[in-house]
């Protein structure tokens, strides 16, 4: 019978959670990395007990931890003495180093971005948001970082390349951070050519390689951002997420700072399909694993006041690829709920019907077992959580 | 026996419940104490220090006999109650936040 893994990334630490395939029962556990944030943790598709976690501090900075047992237990990359130490005989620690590419060889010159005041601010390295395994290789995986860059490690974590090229797009002095900071926190792998892949940037907008990230290129046509100085430049817009479906990996869909944004030629270009939601800002977006056409959001008052709408949370739900909403509220807080749902905080299963979860910043996990008619909470009361991935288990 | 205290954080990072006990010979430093450490403890390399300048990372601090050692230069000697056990070199997450 088939399993259900979901793994929770919080402010205090990470959490695991599993149950058999009619999803009724979970058992949780955690916190492992008591005391440290966990921007993300995902599976590896070609071997799922393989999880790669962001372990990431204010204080003591990013590591990078792998599972090779489905979560039980973790180590940073390389922990076998030969990988360990350098020839000199000093630690590498090469796991936890995410090092801008400026060589003259492969590199870009590490150059500047615009900040918050306007003046132009230099690059730097603060955290990984995102992990995204390779659809065919367990040792091969990209994170995206903040300050906004792409790396990936083709020795499953144990060492850090960047992908400069995206970076060294010459829209870079044009990017900005969002109130969150300047990260690059999303990576759609395309399955039908392993040469493409999508990212998404707060605040400079989605970009697209087609030479497997030598060369990138902004694909943010049609998107409109009344707050910024040219509501419609080519870079500059608050992506928040974008979501795809692996059956036609030319259909993206995006929630925008503002705005739910749909495109059906790989981001060549975009258009609105906010239709009837309440309100069209949020934070993240997926789809349903077995309808190309079904979508999930989950409406934000506005981008000061970070909470549903009228105090009640609900899930919205599309059955046509946008424009036509339905809420989803049976099982959550219909009034008195002021919790934010952060952009890697939803996610689908592959069980048959889908389950849909999603994470609070108010601790909560929600799970739908029927692609959401019906919610129930998991747990409760953990810390806020940035991060929910579910894993289908054989 | 050299003895450093990590932060709770760190210490959970290096499956460690107790001090660190270093040996080491020659002049202690911060420089050559905290190569120790990173040597016995791989996956603190970056925590304590920049991966590549080597310079400590702004929150965290260091503190041995009484005294905020962080602004010394890391190849000055470190007091003699640190090389010989009596007193702990104290490795701390500066207290910031709310």
């Amino acid at each position: 019978m088939s399993s259900v893994r979901i793994l929770v990334g919080t402010k205090k630490g990470a959490f695991v959670l599993t149950s058999d395939g009619a999803r009724k029962r979970w058992k949780v556990s955690g916190p492992h990395f008591a005391g440290w944030e966990i921007y993300h943790m995902k599976g590896s598709p070609v071997d799922p007990e393989r999880i790669y976690a962001s372990q990431t501090s204010a204080w003591f900075g990013q590591i990078i931890q792998r599972s090779e047992d489905g979560g039980k237990t973790w180590n940073p990359p390389g922990t076998k003495p030969e990988d360990l130490m350098g020839s000199d005989g000093m630690p590498k620690g090469e796991s936890n180093m995410f090092v801008y590419d400026a060589s003259p060889e492969t590199g870009k010159p590490l150059m500047t971005h615009q900040w918050y005041d306007g003046t132009q601010h230099p690059w730097e390295f603060k955290r990984v948001w995102h992990l995204e395994p390779s659809l065919h290789d367990p040792d091969h995986v990209y994170a995206g970082v903040e300050d906004a860059a792409l790396f990936q490690s083709k020795d499953g974590g144990k060492s850090w390349h960047e992908l400069a090229g995206l970076r060294g797009n010459d829209t870079g002095p044009k990017w900005q951070p969002g109130a969150g900071g300047m990260c690059l926190h999303t990576i759609l792998l395309d399955p039908n050519n392993p040469e493409r892949i999508s990212i998404a940037i707060s605040a400079a907008g989605a970009f697209r390689t087609d030479d497997g990230g030598t060369t990138w290129k902004p694909i943010n046509r049609g998107l409109h951002s009344q707050y910024i100085p040219d509501p419609n430049a080519e870079v500059g817009h608050c992506v928040h997420r974008i979501a795809m479906h692996p059956s036609r990996p030319n259909t993206l869909f995006m929630q925008k700072h503002w705005d739910v944004m749909r495109s059906d030629d790989s981001g060549a270009s975009w258009h609105e399909v906010s239709g009837n939601l309440p309100s069209d800002f949020g934070f993240p977006i997926d789809v349903h694993a077995h309808e190309p056409e079904t979508i999930y959001v989950v409406p934000i008052k506005s981008d000061s006041e970070h909470y549903p709408p009228s105090g009640r949370l609900r899930v919205y739900r599309s059955r046509t690829g946008g424009n036509d909403w339905e809420a989803l509220t049976k099982g959550l807080p219909q009034r008195n709920c002021y919790v934010n749902v952060l952009r890697d905080a939803m996610s689908v299963d592959a069980l048959d019907p889908c389950g849909v979860y999603f994470g609070t910043t108010g601790g909560q996990v929600y799970a739908s077992v029927n692609a959401g008619d019906q919610w129930k909470a998991i747990v409760r009361d953990l810390p806020a959580v940035l991060s929910v991935e579910a894993q289908t288990l054989p | 026996m050299i003895r450093v205290i990590l932060p709770p954080n760190l210490r959970t990072l290096a499956h460690l419940e107790d001090e660190v006990a270093l040996e080491l010979n020659g002049t202690l430093t911060q420089r050559s104490l905290l190569d120790a450490v990173e040597a016995k403890y791989p996956m603190l390399c970056g925590t304590m220090r920049d991966h590549v300048t080597q310079v400590r990372r702004p929150m965290v601090r260091f503190f041995a006999c009484g005294e905020d050692l962080s602004h010394e230069s890391p190849d000055a000697p470190l007091p003699d109650a640190v090389a010989n056990g009596a007193e702990p070199f104290m490795i701390i997450g500066a207290i910031a936040g709310g």
